[in-house]
């Protein structure tokens, strides 16, 4: 399936949840937050949250700033 | 006063402090607030923060890097939600929409957090926030829970738009964001502090610590500032001057200077018993 991840298009195998997302990334236990369309997918969904082709999803994370 | 201090004892862990800057309810006992931008390394970072004596910090929402060393350290390792209260930004959004979506994942990565900062920029060259879409993320996010502290225009009929809105400090420009060039217009900053029921806290453009004590002396209910320390030669000992400023600021302002008076110097001294006199 076709994903825009953080702005980069990418294929990647179906099924892929939130949560194996983040684990190929390196990222599970992290702080970070995601928004899946326009809309955040709470921590406590990302294992059961399946990711459909065309999906834009984001993930971020706090940096310095002022 | 006294119900909201009876308010604080009883609601807030934190010490009692004798005069409290209270934002949405919680009380600091520094007014100095700094960002977490500009570091050479987060080592400074934090180094800065700790001479500062801030307790909220303001960061930025960013997308994660792709292929991001593992186990390297992030900004929250050095910054815990638990020793600082974190004041999530929207540095860069020029929209109410995204400064809305950045907020909303903000709330999410530090688990329910309310308190943000929004600022929405109207133009890449001066930064300058853009007052209709700033009014405009303002509005949905309090009315989606948020405790919102804006950066804003210093024009005094806006301030008390967002104030209006809910808003539960207004924060508006001395200067362009980054540009050092201090407090440029006291008297729009008079106007809008005169008027405000919320905090009012300079954000942006102060360059050095006589700019901050004089926005504390404006009678300024605290100092937002990132380039200032970051980019000074020595951070660390700025953040430690800094803090001084803004203290020294806040203890004239309530002392209450002397009147200026022009053409009627008096003396000091007394003006008799000179030697020599006649």
């Amino acid at each position: 399936m076709e994903l825009i991840i953080n702005g980069e298009a990418l294929t990647l195998s179906a099924p892929l949840s939130v949560a194996a997302l983040l684990d190929s990334r390196n990222l599970t236990g992290k702080r970070v937050a995601v928004e899946r369309n326009g809309e955040i997918v709470p921590k406590s969904r990302h294992a059961e949250t399946l990711l459909t082709t065309g999906d834009h999803i984001e993930i971020v994370v706090a940096v310095g700033g002022g | 006063m006294n119900q909201a201090l009876n308010q604080i004892s009883t609601t807030v862990a934190a010490p009692v402090v004798a005069d409290p800057l209270v934002i949405a309810g919680r009380a600091y006992g520094s007014r100095l607030l700094v960002g977490t931008g500009k570091y050479k390394d987060f080592s400074q970072t934090r180094a800065a923060i700790d001479a500062s004596g801030a307790e909220i910090v303001t960061v930025a929402i960013r997308r994660t890097n792709i292929g991001q060393e593992p186990g390297q350290p992030s900004l929250l390792d050095v910054l815990p939600p638990d020793q600082f209260t974190i004041l999530p930004n929207t540095a860069g959004c020029f929209t109410a929409d995204d400064a809305v979506r950045t907020l909303r994942l903000a709330r999410e990565l530090l688990e329910g957090h309310a308190l943000v900062k929004l600022e929405v920029l109207g133009d890449s060259l001066t930064l300058f926030p853009n007052m209709p879409e700033t009014l405009k993320a303002a509005d949905i996010l309090v009315k989606d829970g948020f405790s919102v502290m804006v950066y804003c225009a210093d024009d005094p009929i806006q301030a008390r738009m967002l104030e209006d809105i809910g808003c539960v400090a207004i924060m508006p420009l001395a200067s362009l964001i980054g540009s050092g060039m201090g407090i440029l217009n006291p008297w729009n900053l008079q106007l809008i502090i005169d008027q405000a029921k919320v905090p009012v806290l300079v954000d942006a453009g102060v360059g050095t610590a006589s700019d901050a004590a004089i926005a504390m002396e404006l009678g300024c209910d605290g100092v937002l500032m990132n380039t200032a320390i970051a980019a000074a030669q020595d951070p660390v000992r700025m953040a430690g001057a800094m803090k001084k400023a803004v203290e020294a600021g806040r203890e004239a302002w309530l002392a209450g200077r002397m009147p200026k008076k022009f053409y009627s110097a008096v003396p000091s001294s007394p003006s008799g018993g000179l030697i020599g006199a006649k």
